[in-house]
């Protein structure tokens, strides 16, 4: 599927590997990975909410760390490791975040909720327990407009008992 | 079988959206798929002298441009008002026509004039920067209140006036005016707010030729609605050849309720050039181009005796609806704003007078409780202030007036069937530790910082639905809901609603009351909806509708079915229809253990004969098959009610105002799933402590939107909120049999008030919202230099 014009741009080729899979593709020097991902690998899963990388609805995970895929350009990260929300289902079984967001009703229309997923575990990376404070200045980078916050800082500190 | 109802059951379409297996609208591409891109005026107000489409026709990758001259020559037409308006002088409502694409006009920024399509949507964007558009710019009308005063925008609508409305009676508003020991007065501005569904909106139309159909793939509240609209008024395609389908939809709250230009434009455009055509907004594009919310100049005057009894109360207000009429446009700030403006209190006379006026400005529409959260706006600062000049508690003159006997029939409209309003303000000051705020100002002041405490007591009107007053009213379509319950021979139930689900839940609550209804296992149940193809014509969800009409349609069927079924059991049974009861899944033979499951009589009901071991003929004269559909309109409105208290801790010196305690109260009727409700709350609040203290949309002088993105729109944030205390009070409904009233816009009905009375008892000043840093810090420094004067 070609979304982006490949007429008078240049085309780089890039390998990565995006859950657990090796992908080469050739991309135009501006395609951002939420398009890559979305568009070239049809993973669409990742959201695109914003142009200014405000909203976070496209944060992924590129060597572990929680990137906003919306201003990232794809040709950047030839050679990296990508995972985005479908890479955290494991033998069938969701991630604990993925869990504790289910059980704590922490999701409404599930638009923000890819982003807002990968950025949690990320926080919780960095930080084990963290209190309410720590998780919503964390999240501050992630909007959300059907939960008003309540329940996803709720399920972050479930998820932190569990992993 | 333990009842679901009522039980915090987990939801069943969570899996999907938390593993990306969710399917947006933007998700969706089909084979030779064109992706389309719009030209948008830059400009608030000019005429199109010419467009010149002739270099980027023939850009790379582009399949076509067409303008809105093309779109007229095809006779698509205009989009539309919903809802028709009287004046009180009896005249008709005034509204321009809105073609899908301008050709002599264009009235706001954003406003569409072409649209690119091309083989990828970069060669789309690239080649609409080569549509040349001469423009003959003119001066634009922005301002709510300057207005009426200004150029008229559409020759033949005088005074920018659509309509001005009465509900009420002036006469005797003036006679309880003249008794009055005291008049309260305010002067207020309903800030107007960009709805901000976090998906943005999409169109991706497919026509088939040999079918001659058209797929439409949309981000809509309402998939029925958008192809009625589309069909009947647009006249793209006849009702039987257009398939509409909402996907999973990334929030509405109002904003995706009717079908807009983009979607009639994609969808003609498909059947033009015979490809898919696709469109998703990027986020300017959804600020410049989604209908935007509130919008309100209101003065409003009560008047009261000295022992806090109030007798009457008069709303002036204008109502700026933006460049066109949307659908909800004009009931929006009248029949939903005008009659809840009286709030929850016995008003013995009262009018609401409502300008509607048009502008320079994209539409303006229902957003998250439409009209209801500006009524109550207005009657709260109201109340409050009454009870600040009257030197009374702001619970003891609320509680002074409320009604107590029900059915109570409201000043100006509605009769509410149930509610306790005492009980709900008690529950609330205990909940918030009323009595321990004096502390807390004190310990709040031993920080530097200044503590407030504001009070609001709501009641609103929604279900919306009963067709016969909704109709008399104006409505241009009836507002019943419709559901199909359909067994599958063996014995799993697929439930169709013509409501919509874009983050409410449905799948789960409405599964709860079928699995309760025909004693089948939850996850035996599924909900479908969003599609025009699959399930009865429906209304979809806005307006808390979804359960108290929706879910009570679904009540409906399985009474069909379940009467079916005793029928069919009864024949199986060798026994007499009135011998069989039916409870938790099981037609039971009374005083005996003879019994089949509904599932058994499903199975008979699709092998209507004898056949070896089947033996399940069916009673004379039944047909074969187990699929009910029932179509609810209600007698009448649903009326949620509560009471919310809320705390605000400000920093004289940055003028930062924190809510640090807030506390909701809300009497929702029985409430179905606990869990999705809180979380229903929870997001109402969000928003409308949004609009007290962040968001703003702002247009400058000329037209030109100044907040058109996320770095420049403030959007509430998880740090922006402290924990929400929530509880429940609850007096059924009685217009339907769940007894549910609707819980979707409450939070944002009744927090702004409830903020913004926190935030002036801190201050000790009228202040307009949203009460940013800025002007907070403004008031602080007034109030020191008066302080300090007076000492």
């Amino acid at each position: 599927m070609k979304v982006f014009s490949e007429e008078g741009k240049t085309m780089k080729k890039i390998t990565l590997e995006v859950n657990g899979k090796k992908v080469s593709k050739e991309v135009a020097d501006h395609t951002v990975l939420s398009v890559f991902l979305r568009e070239v690998l049809n993973l669409t899963g990742t959201h695109v909410g914003c142009d200014t990388s405000q909203c976070g609805a496209c944060v992924v995970h590129a060597d572990g760390k929680s990137i906003k895929s919306c201003t990232a350009l794809a040709a950047d990260l030839d050679g990296s490791k990508v995972t985005t929300i479908e890479g955290l289902v494991s033998n069938g079984k969701m991630h604990p975040m993925q869990e504790a967001f289910k059980k704590l009703h922490g999701l409404q229309c599930g638009f923000c909720t890819p982003g807002m997923v990968m950025s949690a575990i990320d926080l919780l990376k960095h930080k084990k327990n963290p209190s309410d404070k720590e998780i919503r200045d964390w999240l501050e980078g992630n909007i959300c407009r059907c939960t008003g916050y309540q329940n996803i800082v709720a399920a972050v500190k479930e998820a932190a008992t569990k992993m | 079988m333990a009842s679901l109802v009522g039980s915090r059951v987990e939801r069943k379409e969570d899996k999907k959206l938390l593993t990306g297996r969710g399917k947006y609208t933007a998700d969706v591409t089909f084979a030779h798929q064109t992706y389309a891109y719009f030209v948008r005026s830059p400009h608030a107000r000019a005429q199109i002298k010419n467009v010149d489409i002739s270099k980027a026709s023939k850009a790379s990758g582009v399949v076509a441009v067409l303008t809105g001259k093309d779109i007229a020559n095809d006779k698509i037409g205009g989009l539309i008002a919903g809802w028709r308006i009287k004046s009180e002088d009896g005249s008709d409502m005034k509204v321009p026509a809105h073609p899908p694409l301008a050709s002599e006009s264009v009235n706001y920024v954003g406003d569409h004039v072409a649209v690119v399509i091309a083989e990828s949507l970069d060669e789309a964007r690239n080649a609409a920067e080569l549509v040349k558009v001469d423009y003959k710019v003119l001066k634009a009308v922005v301002k709510t209140d300057e207005a009426m005063k200004s150029d008229s925008i559409y020759k033949d609508i005088p005074k920018n006036l659509c309509f001005d409305w009465l509900l009420g009676d002036r006469a005797k508003v003036k006679e309880a005016f003249d008794s009055a020991d005291k008049i309260i007065k305010v002067d207020l501005i309903n800030n107007r707010l960009v709805p901000n569904a976090m998906e943005p909106r999409a169109a991706n139309a497919d026509y088939n030729p040999s079918t001659e159909e058209i797929t439409l793939y949309t981000t809509s509240q309402n998939p029925h609605l958008a192809r009625i609209i589309i069909s009947a008024f647009n006249a793209v395609a006849p009702e039987n050849k257009l398939r509409v389908i909402a996907p999973d939809v990334g929030g509405g709250f109002g904003s995706k309720i009717y079908p807009y230009a983009e979607e009639v434009v994609c969808s003609w455009a498909s059947k033009k050039i015979e490809r898919p055509v696709k469109w998703v907004a990027d986020r300017t594009e959804s600020f410049l181009s989604d209908c935007h919310g509130r919008d309100h100049v209101t003065h409003a005057e009560l008047a009261v005796k000295n022992d806090g009894t109030f007798l009457g109360f008069k709303n002036e207000t204008i109502a700026n609806i933006g460049a066109y009429a949307s659908v909800f446009a004009t009931v929006t700030p009248t029949y939903l704003f005008g009659p809840c403006a009286t709030g929850v209190y016995k008003m013995p006379a009262a009018y609401s007078n409502v300008k509607a006026v048009f502008t320079n400005t994209a539409p303006v529409d229902a957003y998250r409780g439409a009209g209801r959260p500006e009524a109550t706006y207005t009657i709260e600062v109201l109340v409050e202030k009454a009870a600040r000049e009257l030197g009374m508690d702001p619970a003891e003159i609320r509680m002074k007036n409320f009604p107590t006997e029900f059915p109570f029939q409201q000043t100006l409209v509605h009769s509410v069937d149930s509610g306790d309003y005492n009980a709900g303000l008690k529950k609330a000051m205990e909940v918030a530790d009323y009595k321990g705020f004096e502390k807390r100002k004190k310990d709040s002041e031993a920080n530097g910082k200044i503590r407030g405490i504001g009070f609001c007591t709501y009641f609103e009107a929604c279900g919306i639905a009963p067709s016969a007053v909704v109709m008399s009213l104006g409505c241009g379509i009836g507002l019943w809901e419709s559901a199909e319950v359909r067994f599958n021979p063996t014995g799993n139930v697929t439930v169709f609603t013509g409501s919509h689900s874009h983050g409410q839940g449905h799948d789960t609550t409405f599964a709860q009351i079928a699995a309760d209804q025909l004693g089948v296992p939850l996850e035996n149940i599924e909900i479908s909806h969003g599609d025009t193809d699959k399930g009865p014509f429906g209304y979809g969800t806005y307006g808390s509708r979804s359960l108290t009409v929706g879910g009570t349609a679904i009540v409906k069927a399985c009474d069909k079915i379940i009467a079916k079924g005793k029928k069919v059991a009864a024949k199986m049974l060798e026994v007499n229809e009135s011998d069989v009861e039916f409870k938790d899944g099981e037609f039971i033979v009374a005083k005996s253990n003879q019994k089949k499951t509904i599932g058994e009589v499903a199975f008979a009901c699709y092998l209507p004969g004898t056949y070896g071991e089947v033996k399940s003929p069916l009673p004379e004269g039944e047909e074969p098959g187990l699929k009910e559909t029932s179509f609810f309109d209600p007698g009448n409105f649903s009326f949620p009610a509560g009471s919310h208290i809320c705390e605000v801790e400000i920093d004289p010196d940055t003028g930062t105002t924190e809510v640090a305690k807030y506390t909701a109260i809300d009497d929702f009727g029985t409430i179905i799933n606990p869990l999705i409700v809180e979380g229903q709350v929870h997001g109402g609040l969000a928003q409308g402590i949004g609009q007290a203290l962040y968001e703003n949309c702002h247009y400058d002088d000329s037209g030109q939107l100044v907040t058109a993105s996320y770095m420049d729109y403030t959007m509430p944030r998880a740090d922006n909120f402290p924990e929400f205390n929530l509880g429940f009070t609850c007096t059924p409904a009685t217009s339907n049999p769940l007894g549910t009233k609707g819980c979707g816009e409450a939070g944002a009905i009744a927090s702004p008030p409830a903020v913004m009375n926190a935030v002036m008892n801190a201050i000790g000043t009228d202040i307009s919202m949203p009460a940013t840093a800025e002007k907070v810090w403004n008031a602080c420094q007034k109030m020191k230099k008066s302080n300090s004067k007076a000492a």
